[in-house]
Parts: structure tokens; C-alpha cells; sequence
């Protein structure tokens, strides 16, 4: 079990209301996609669920019950967008992963783990003492995705962890999320606001815009046959998505 | 047309708004810290152990002066009184009397602080005068690894001279200029020439600190985007540098100048020292080393309500350069 | 493996200060123990004497070696110095990291606290201190440990905070970690250097300090002595033996200049890692061969390029990320340039817009812009033309305007330079041009500030300002990478509509296939710094023939892209400029690659559409390696 609930989630800075009532289920063992302008609040939404974001009103659910934010165990982790900041320079990727496992191992059963964990990403085991400076951004996000599973997740959230990548490179991160998702059979918030790649990877979708999610379903009926104007616009700006303009 | 004007209006009253917010906000920093700074000054005299009048009157003075002293501070009243004893003197401009010579601290300190002022802002502008342009051609000059050798003989040279302490610029300004050449006094506060030295011996390290900061500003900004922008509309170098680099180069080195006066004005205790100049340094030291506490808690008032209301003016002025300063801080 | 030096030590600066530093800690170390005796020794017969074969910096009032007390005096000297520094640095740190672990609240009055005290100069605290404590070696010490602890706490905050906003201590805050452990493990190694640095700058601000209280009588007293009551003793004497007052000096110089040329030295290892970036351009006549005159060239042609090659200086040779690229431009056209990032491409738009600056090098066989060779006359000759002809809009409209100045002034100033309008003109045109890129209110933005702009209406403006001339190009450099989709599509439909309402040309960079597809009539594709396949945008999803052209298009998602396949990806790295292979650029990541690729270059041949550079072009597709779909 797995489900991730919003329920009125609202998170204010001062005057400003970023989420508004926000409520919105990730079913279990599916990626919900979730897509909307910068500012619309997508990020923020991941981050109150992880305890990064202050909620003035609501409650985030794991399987009914409070998330819990304290202690080593810990079933939501985050992958974030930009992979120069999202591993410690300091650190070899080895114990930026050791550091998110939930029990202290000794010494070979850890890197027995860390090696196993880099295996799941497609990484060389032997490039555990490697700090991040080595990696490429497409690499560093591999190790990132490694990192969040190496707490033992049910729930995973990725804010745009494809958006700072080359083109190229996103395709590699995107056939790897579906086949973790496939593999493991995780719950995942997939933050993007690009919809292909959305459609490409969850199988549902929610629409965010201005704190409020505007509109949510299976991906394939959304995107098919949008019920509000805010997705068609968003579905038109897709470079092919609307009529094409002639020289 | 009546909609534009209105428009235009709009944004002005808006601009205007933020303005009046922004120093606002500013002046109660300021009040706040003015506060502080008062009952700091007035705790001063308290927290010193032991009885301050015996302290300065010495182990030899008659109890009765000691008492009549006591007397005359109020030392003998409960705190609270004390406290408001002080800020109502305070608002009368009444600093209260040397425990040693009952003279009035607050014009024994108007008439010292003009011959210190006298010294601090001269050095100030000299040190401007020369650290902002020397800083921007430099930077100008040595960009992109161009010109080592012009780059590493300035932050050589800069570095020695903010490594000279100002007391030992002074003793050597005076043993070179004064007691070798002759040239001017070597001490003392009479006509033009007496200021030289001071001035000189106050503006040396500051000046070379400074050409460094603005260079390094410089060079950053020069590397930034909007310049590139700038250099993509062909305009011409003086423009692109001036109009362009410089103001976004200056703010760091503004918000640095108000902590240089007032360390300017400090400073100047030491100078004053060297040159036997009869200004608000030599006072402290002097009131410091004999006790004389009304007289320093006077000093330490005057010169800590100049360094915060300098900072102010200058945090006003970077927001007058860059509007962005004035969002974001509460 | 090669030992490493430190990098401090590779610097002449580094060098001078450490060495100083070593001798300044032998002598507090030996000085005492070896002329202890000697530098307080009086002798009454030979007092004030100046220098001498014994005395060689002559003697005080006391006729005590005024040399050997200035050696000995540098073990209390540095003492203090290091005393106070600690202290005062420890209680930086303290009040530094106290606001990033208290809760929020109580974090703000600390930073609250701070600023306040920050707001009096140290010397003011320091005779506070001395006031309340006494005159006394320790009041000095306590009190100069806290003046100097405001500003460091206010730099361990400033870059702590820094650190702490990064997605990796969110990372392990997610993954469970105490704060305290967030704080000695992420934060603290990430803002190391600058504090070590800035601790190295402040010690000698301490030994000034220090030194000051001295010599003003109210920092170390007799009989103990250190430098500033050497100096001051000095000064007394000044007449009688001016060396007296020196001696002391030059050690306060020399340790000064120890400590702040150590400082120095290892910010610039540490920090300044210096971008090379753009300067002015040079573009030089590579050689003059006979074909490159305008006079035969396509007068048709807005851009003509040929053999375009950049190159910088390198530690090992010159390195050259863009290689022999020829690109034309008719009026009204627009080409799109894609490619990973590192192949060039960027590079290429800034060289067509004459702004590689020194020591870039741009050489070419052809570079004529509008009719005119930009090889030729001095740097400034074609400002003109390039100001009012050639406009550019980069990547991050965030960081192309200058924060400081009204868009009206950045809009105008160009035209009233290169057009000669007068204020009132250029802001009238200014106002005009930003209503021309659909943006409401135009004199009210014009005095606007770019702070007070969103994203996509930062990259209107940046179109605006190239539309104050009558460009006859546009060389847009990612301009809507930084963008939201919706924000993206309506700047390439703004790109469009002035293109086709001026025949304005259009060089548009992109790394994403989609986006140069959807407006562009003739794609570039660009791997390591050369153009591997030109064709035009309507056959790029149909007829691409290069491997590399044909992973970038499958690895882009679409709206239609096929869910049960996994996206093509391109194995390994991309080439880095300083190491270009022999051969083709690619053989290395080509799923086709045979012997032949990794020793001949293949060139670009003309094919049924458009050109490529493959020496298999004709061959099949290898089967490629399907991922099995599961049900």
C-alpha cells in the first residue's frame, strides 16, 4: 500500500498563497504526472509533502495516515531539478547515498548496498568513490534517483529532474523512471512542464495552475480531451501541438 | 493621451509608495539602533566594578568629594531614574560634566569632534577619489587574464600598503616628511600643511583596500550578462563600463564605504595620537586611561550615533543605485 | 599519478607568504628562548644610542637592544593575534550557524542582533569593553574577539544560508538527517575556504587592532611588551633614534603582508576560477584566397560564413570548440543550429554576432554581414551596422538586462548612439517597439525596472531592443530555454511574426530538435564543433540520414511518440574540445561505426535532402536493441 493523499493542502509565505485547498490523489504504484506554468505551485507541493514547505491548513496522507517526519525512516523521498546542486561537491556519490539509507550497515554491507543501488541506475559500482565534479548532469541525476530509492521509498516525488538535462540525456532518465516504476512498482509524483514528457511517462495527470489544480485524470483522456481551457492552452503551446505557422 | 498621463501617474505614486516604505523601514532600523546605543552608553558606567567615581578619583581623594561626585551623577538614585534622568538630559543635549575637570562633555566633544571631522572626511574623499577609478581601470585593463604583470604588480602594491598599519604610515610619514625633509610639522593642528600627513597616513590603507574591492567587483561584473547585452547593442567602451559595469560594481563597495568612515572616524584615534591632533580620538584614549566614564560614555554615544546614521545614508543611497536592495529585507 | 603542490604554493604570491609565515612562527617559537635575556637587559651607559655594529637598530631609554626586543616581542604579538582571532572567529561561527538551526523565529532575532551589532565600528566596541573591564592584556583580547565576531557571523550566515537553500541538504533533510549533522557535514565544507580565507584577512586586521590598543597604552601593559608598545615607545624617541619606531613597524608590515598574502593567494585558488567569456572580438583574414571577395558573393545573402573556426589558447595548444562551420542566410530565413551542449553552437552564434572576445580567436574565409566584410577595418568600424542591423537575444532574459537601469535607457540608448535620435525620439521608438512585441502599458514599463518583470515579458523586451534598428538578422541563442512552455510559444510565434513582417533573418540555437523544427525552414545539426548535417526542417523527422541528427530526434519526447518503446539514447560523452579524435567526432557514440569512422573525417555530401557528413549514410539501421514491453 502506497497512496499518497492531499487533502486542502495550503501553504501561504506571508500574504502570499502559493497552494490553495490543494486536494489530489497519487493512486498507488502509478505515476501521476503533474503539469502548469513556473509559480502555479507544483514544486511546492512536492516539497510541503516532504516537510520543505510550512502547510498553514490541510494534511498530506501516506495510506491514511500522517506522513511521518522524523526519525531515520523515511517512505517519500525527492529528486530534484538541478544536478549541479543536488549532490554535495564534497561528498563522493558513495556516501551521499549511504547517508539516505534508513539503518547504519557495516562497513561491507553498505557498499555491497551502495553498489547494488548504483547497478539499479545504470551506474559502475566502482565509481562510488567518484565525487559529483566527475559526473555528468545526466550521470549526477542517476545518482540522485539512487539516493531517493536507497531510503527504501514507497512514494517517490521528481520535480523536474529532466529540465536541466540535454536533450539527449532526458531520454536516458526518462526510459529509467519507467523501468523503476515497472521494477519496483512505485508510487511517484512526476512534476514537469513539459506534457510529452508527462504523457510519456505517468499514467495519470493532474493540471496545476495559480495554487489550484484546474484539472486530473488518466493521461491519455486529458491530454485526448482536455476539460478546461488552461490544458488546451498549455496542450497548443507544445511546439507541434497547434497549427504549425508558415514561413 | 489622458491615459498614459494617468498611467504614468500610477507608476509614479507606486515608485513613490515603495520609496517612503523603504526608508521607513530604514529609519526605524536606525531608531532602534540609536536606542541601543543609548542604553548601551548609560549601562557603560554601571556595569564598571566597583565604585566608578573612586575609580577615578583614585585611592587618595576625601570620601566628601567622592560623595559630592556620586552626588552630582546621581549615581546614588535607583536605576530606572537614572535611566530616565539620562535620556531627558540626553534630549537637551546635556552629556552631563568630566568627573576630573567638570567641564561640559558635550561641548568639550563639539569642539573636539570638528578638529577629528575635520581629518576623517578629507581622507574619505581622498580615498575615494583615487580607489574607484584606479579600481575600474584596473579592472578594465587586466579582464580575462590580460596584462599579468599589471595585474599582479597592483594587487602586490595594494596589498602592502593595506598590510601598513595607519600608526605605522603615520611615524613613517612623520620620519620621512617631518624630521628628515622638513617639510611640514610633524605635529600639531595649524594651517593647511599640518593636514597633510593626517590625511595621508587616514587614507593609505582604506584607499588600497578599497581600489582592490572595486576592482574584483568590477571584474565579476564585467562578466555578467548584461554587459554581454550591452556589448551586443555596440556601444561604445566608455559607456559599456561606466554606464553599465560600474553602478552594479559600486553597490558592494558602498555598502563597504559607510563601515570605512566610521572606521575612518575611529581610526583617527590613532592619527590623532601620532600628530598630537586635538580632536575626539586623544580624548578617549586620554578619558579611557584616567576614567573619566561621563566623558567616555559622551565619546562612545557621539561616535557610534555617526557610524549608524552613515550606514543608513548609505543603505539609502545603494537603493537610490539599485532598486532591487530595496525589496526582499524586512 | 604526479605528487600535486598545494595550490596556495603555486602562486608567487602563495610563495612569499607562506615563507614569511614559517619564519614569523620559528621566531615566536625561538626568539624568546634565544634573546630573552638580552632584550631586557638594560644598560644604563648606552641609552638612546642609534645604530651600531652591537645594536644594530640602536637602543631605547632604557639602552635596551631595540632590535632583539622587536624579535622577541613577536611571540606575544602573534599570541594575542591568534588568541583573539580564534576567539572572535569561534563566536562568529556560533552566532554564524545559530540562525540555520534555531527555529525560524528565534534565527531571525539572532540575524536581527547581528546587523545591529554590525553597525558599530569594532574600535567603538573595543573601548566599550576596555571601559567596562578595565585596561588590561585580556580586556583588549575579549573585547577585540568581539568586534571582529558581527562581520564573520554575518559571512557564515550569508554563505551558510547559500548552501542551505541547495538541493542537496533538502536531499538530506528528506533522507533523515539531524540538522546539527546537516550543519557539520553539507554546510560547513561547502563554506570552508571562503571562511578560512576571510579568517586569514581578519588575523591581520587583529594584529593591527592589537597593535593600535598598544600603542595607545590601553591593549598590553608594562612590562610585558609586543609591537604596538614597542611603537609607541618608538614614537617617544622618534628624534633621538627614528629606527626605535621603525624596527617595530617593518614587523608589523611583514606580518601583515604574510597574513594577507597568504589570503590572498588562496582565494584566488579557491574562488576565482575564472570564466572565459566574451571580451571584444577579433576576427582576422585567415588567408586571403581568391574567391573570398564580396563582390562574387550572393548579394542575396544577409549572413554569409565560411570556414568559420574559433579558437581559444589553451595550457596544452589552442583548443577549437567550433571547426570549419559555413553557414548562409537569405533575407526572411530562418536556420535552426542544434546540438548538445559543448558542440559549439552557441559559440557559433556569437561569433556570427561579432562578440567572441580576447583570446578567442575567430578566423574565416568569409564573414560578410549584409554586403559588408566583418574581417576588415578596426573593431569599432562596424558598430554602426552591426548596432542597428544585427540583433541578439540570449538565453536567460533573467540576466541579459541590467538590473540597475530603467528598460526605457537600455531600450533608447542604442538608437540614440547608432540612429542619432534625440531622448524624446528613442522613447517614443522604444515605446513603439515594445508595443510591436505585444507588451501592455509600454510608456509604463519603459520606466520600469527588469526586476519588476516576468520571464517572458524580460525575453520581449530583449526582442524589442533588437527591433529599435531595423534588423535584417536575429541570432537568438536559446531564447526560450529559460521559458515555460506556454511563454515559449508565444516568443517563437513573436520570432515569426516579425520575420515574416520584415523579412528579418533568423539563426536560431536550440538544443531541443522540437523547437527549431516548429519554426525554422533549414535545420544545422552540430556535434563537436562542426556541422554533421544540414537539411531542411520539413524532411527532419523523415529523412535525417546522420546517427547523431537521428538519436537527437528520437530521444525528444513528443505528443506522439510511441509508449511501449523506450526513447533512443546516445551512449557515452559528448567530445570534449581539447581532445577531438581523429576521424569522425561521433565514432565513439555511433551505433555504426566501423574502422574507416574512427580514421577518416568524412565531410558533408549533398544527399536527396540536404548535406551530411557520414561515411554511412547509405548503409541500414542496425537492428536496434528493443526493451521487452511489459504487459
Amino acid at each position: 500500500m502506497s497512496r499518497l493523499d492531499f487533502e486542502d493542502v495550503t501553504v501561504r509565505y506571508g500574504h502570499h498563497t502559493v497552494l490553495d485547498g490543494v486536494s489530489l490523489t497519487v493512486p498507488e504504484h502509478q505515476i501521476m504526472g503533474l503539469v502548469g506554468e513556473s509559480g502555479s505551485g507544483k514544486s511546492t507541493l512536492a516539497r510541503a509533502a516532504v516537510g520543505l514547505a510550512p502547510l498553514s491548513r490541510g494534511r498530506v496522507l501516506l495510506d491514511g495516515r500522517p506522513v511521518q517526519s522524523q526519525g531515520r525512516r523515511r517512505p517519500i523521498q525527492m529528486v530534484f531539478q538541478d544536478p549541479s546542486s543536488s549532490l554535495d561537491p564534497r561528498m563522493s556519490i558513495g556516501r551521499s547515498i549511504a547517508e539516505a539509507l534508513p539503518e547504519r550497515l557495516r562497513r561491507a554491507p553498505q557498499r555491497a548496498e551502495i553498489a547494488r543501488l548504483l547497478r539499479l541506475v545504470h551506474l559502475d559500482p566502482d565509481r562510488a568513490a567518484d565525487p559529483p565534479a566527475r559526473l555528468s548532469g545526466g550521470q549526477r541525476q542517476r545518482v540522485a534517483i539512487a539516493r531517493a530509492l536507497a531510503g527504501r521509498p514507497t512514494v517517490v516525488l521528481a520535480d523536474e529532474i529532466t529540465s536541466a538535462l540535454d536533450v539527449s540525456v532526458q531520454g536516458a532518465i526518462l526510459n529509467l523512471v519507467r523501468e523503476m516504476q515497472r521494477d519496483s512498482g512505485l508510487t511517484m509524483l512526476f512534476i514537469s512542464h513539459n506534457l510529452a514528457v508527462v504523457r510519456y511517462v505517468a499514467t495519470h495527470v493532474a493540471v496545476m495552475a495559480a495554487g489550484r489544480i484546474v484539472e486530473q485524470g488518466p493521461t491519455d483522456r486529458v491530454f485526448a480531451a482536455p476539460a478546461t481551457a488552461y490544458t488546451r492552452k498549455l496542450l497548443a503551446s507544445m511546439p507541434g501541438g497547434g497549427p504549425r505557422p508558415g514561413p | 493621451m489622458t491615459a498614459t498621463v494617468a498611467v504614468a501617474h500610477a507608476s509614479a505614486r507606486r515608485t513613490r509608495g515603495r520609496w517612503t516604505r523603504f526608508v521607513l523601514r530604514r529609519a526605524r532600523r536606525l531608531l532602534i539602533s540609536l536606542w541601543i546605543l543609548v542604553t548601551a552608553s548609560f549601562l557603560m558606567i554601571q556595569l564598571v566594578p566597583g565604585d566608578p567615581v573612586r575609580a577615578a578619583l583614585g585611592t587618595s581623594a576625601p570620601a566628601e568629594l567622592v560623595a559630592a561626585r556620586r552626588e552630582q551623577l546621581g549615581l546614588d538614585e535607583p536605576l530606572l531614574d537614572q535611566y530616565l534622568t539620562y535620556l531627558r538630559d540626553l534630549f537637551t543635549g546635556d552629556l552631563g560634566e568630566s568627573i576630573l575637570t567638570q567641564l561640559s562633555v558635550a561641548e568639550t566633544i563639539g569642539q573636539r569632534l570638528l578638529a577629528t571631522l575635520s581629518l576623517a572626511l578629507p581622507a574619505f574623499v581622498v580615498t575615494f577619489a583615487f580607489a574607484v577609478p584606479a579600481g575600474v581601470a584596473l579592472a578594465v585593463a587586466t579582464r580575462q587574464g590580460r596584462r599579468r604583470r599589471t595585474e599582479l604588480t597592483f594587487v602586490g602594491t595594494s596589498i602592502v600598503l593595506a598590510s601598513i598599519p595607519e600608526f605605522v604610515v603615520c611615524v613613517a610619514l612623520v620620519a620621512v616628511f617631518a624630521v628628515n625633509l622638513g617639510l611640514v610639522p610633524a605635529a600639531g593642528r595649524d594651517g593647511l600643511d599640518s593636514y597633510v600627513l593626517p590625511v595621508l597616513a587616514l587614507a593609505v590603507g582604506p584607499a588600497a583596500v578599497l581600489a582592490r574591492i572595486v576592482r574584483v567587483e568590477m571584474l565579476a561584473v564585467l562578466d555578467a550578462d548584461y554587459v554581454r547585452t550591452a556589448r551586443a547593442k555596440r556601444l561604445s567602451a566608455l559607456r559599456i563600463n561606466l554606464r553599465h559595469a560600474l553602478p552594479n560594481a559600486v553597490t558592494a563597495t558602498l555598502t563597504l564605504s559607510g563601515l570605512m568612515l566610521a572606521t575612518m572616524v575611529a581610526g583617527t584615534v590613532l592619527v590623532e595620537n601620532v600628530f598630537a591632533w586635538p580632536g575626539l580620538g586623544g580624548t578617549i584614549v586620554s578619558s579611557i586611561q584616567s576614567r573619566d566614564y561621563p566623558l567616555v560614555q559622551g565619546a562612545v554615544l557621539v561616535y557610534g550615533a555617526i557610524a549608524l546614521t552613515v550606514n543608513t545614508l548609505v543603505d539609502v543611497a545603494i537603493a537610490a543605485i539599485d532598486p532591487r536592495s530595496m525589496i526582499g529585507d524586512s | 599519478m604526479r605528487r600535486r603542490r598545494p595550490e596556495v604554493l603555486r602562486t608567487p604570491l602563495g610563495i612569499v607568504g607562506i615563507t614569511l609565515l614559517v619564519i614569523l612562527a620559528l621566531l615566536a617559537v625561538l626568539a624568546p628562548l634565544v634573546w630573552g635575556d638580552r632584550a631586557t637587559a638594560t644598560h644604563t651607559d648606552n641609552m638612546l644610542a642609534g645604530p651600531s655594529p652591537e645594536h644594530w637598530a640602536g637602543t631605547d631609554n632604557l639602552g635596551r637592544d631595540i632590535l632583539f626586543r622587536t624579535l622577541v616581542a613577536t611571540r606575544l604579538s602573534i599570541v594575542l593575534t591568534l588568541a583573539a582571532t580564534i576567539f572572535g572567529v569561534g563566536l562568529g561561527l556560533l552566532l554564524g550557524m545559530a540562525p540555520l538551526l534555531l527555529p525560524r523565529r528565534l534565527g531571525r532575532l539572532v540575524v536581527a542582533f547581528v546587523n545591529v551589532l554590525l553597525g558599530f565600528p569594532s574600535l567603538l566596541m573595543v573601548l566599550f569593553l576596555a571601559v567596562i573591564l578595565g585596561v588590561s592584556t585580556t580586556s583588549a583580547l575579549l573585547a577585540i574577539g568581539i568586534a571582529i565576531a558581527p562581520p564573520f557571523a554575518r559571512l557564515v550566515y550569508a554563505l551558510g544560508a547559500g548552501v542551505a537553500e541547495r538541493d542537496f541538504v533538502a536531499a538530506a533533510r528528506i533522507a533523515g538527517v539531524h540538522p546539527l549533522r546537516i550543519m557539520v557535514r553539507h554546510v560547513l565544507p561547502n563554506i570552508a575556504e571562503p571562511l578560512v580565507v576571510n579568517a586569514t584577512v581578519t588575523a591581520s586586521s587583529v594584529l593591527l587592532a592589537f597593535g593600535g590598543l598598544s600603542f595607545l597604552g590601553i591593549g598590553v601593559q608594562a612590562p610585558q611588551f609586543d609591537w604596538g608598545r614597542l611603537m609607541q615607545d618608538g614614537l617617544a624617541i622618534i628624534y633621538d633614534n627614528p629606527l626605535a619606531a621603525l624596527a617595530p613597524g617593518v614587523a608589523f608590515v611583514l606580518t601583515g603582508l604574510a597574513l594577507n598574502l597568504t589570503g590572498e593567494a588562496a582565494a584566488g585558488t579557491f574562488g576565482a576560477k575564472s570564466r572565459i567569456r566574451t571580451t571584444r572580438s577579433l576576427t582576422e583574414r585567415r588567408s586571403v584566397s581568391p574567391r573570398s571577395n564580396t563582390r562574387d558573393a550572393d548579394t542575396d545573402l544577409v549572413l554569409d560564413v565560411r570556414d568559420l573556426e574559433i579558437a581559444f589558447p589553451g595550457p596544452y595548444g589552442p583548443v577549437s570548440p567550433v571547426r570549419g562551420v559555413s553557414i548562409a542566410l537569405r533575407a526572411g530565413e530562418a536556420v535552426g543550429i542544434v546540438g548538445e551542449s559543448g558542440s559549439g553552437k552557441s559559440m557559433t552564434a556569437l561569433a556570427v554576432a561579432q562578440l567572441v572576445e580576447e583570446p578567442g580567436r575567430v578566423t574565416a574565409e568569409r564573414l560578410t554581414f549584409c554586403a559588408t566584410d566583418l574581417r576588415s577595418g578596426r573593431r569599432t568600424a562596424h558598430d554602426a551596422l552591426l548596432g542597428t542591423s544585427l540583433a541578439v537575444v540570449f538565453q536567460d532574459p533573467m540576466t541579459s538586462l541590467n538590473p540597475v537601469m530603467r528598460l526605457g535607457s537600455q531600450l533608447g540608448e542604442a538608437a540614440r548612439r547608432h540612429q542619432g535620435l534625440t531622448r524624446r525620439q528613442a522613447s517614443a521608438r522604444a515605446a513603439d517597439r515594445l508595443r510591436a512585441v505585444h507588451l501592455s502599458d509600454p510608456e509604463r514599463r519603459l520606466r520600469q525596472y527588469p526586476h519588476e518583470f516576468s520571464g517572458g515579458m524580460r525575453q520581449r523586451a530583449m526582442i524589442a531592443m533588437g527591433l529599435m534598428g531595423t534588423p535584417r538578422l536575429i541570432v537568438a541563442d536559446e531564447p526560450t530555454t529559460a521559458l515555460d512552455m506556454t511563454v515559449q510559444r508565444q516568443v517563437l510565434d513573436l520570432l515569426q511574426e516579425i520575420r515574416r513582417k520584415h523579412g528579418t533573418a533568423l539563426l536560431l540555437i536550440s538544443h531541443d530538435v522540437s523547437v527549431v523544427s516548429s519554426i525554422c525552414e533549414r535545420v544545422l545539426v552540430m556535434y563537436a564543433g562542426r556541422i554533421v548535417e544540414d537539411l531542411p526542417a520539413a524532411d527532419l523527422y523523415t529523412q535525417a540520414r546522420h546517427p547523431y541528427t537521428r538519436a537527437l530526434i528520437g530521444a525528444v519526447p513528443e505528443m506522439t511518440t510511441d509508449l511501449d518503446a523506450p526513447l533512443a539514447t546516445i551512449a557515452g560523452q559528448p567530445v570534449d574540445p581539447r581532445h577531438v579524435p581523429d576521424g569522425c567526432a561521433f565514432a565513439a557514440r555511433c551505433p555504426r561505426v566501423t574502422d574507416r569512422c574512427r580514421q577518416e573525417e568524412p565531410t558533408l555530401q549533398a544527399g536527396p535532402a540536404g548535406t551530411v557528413a557520414c561515411w554511412h549514410v547509405g548503409d541500414p539501421l542496425p537492428a536496434e536493441t528493443k526493451e521487452v514491453a511489459v504487459g
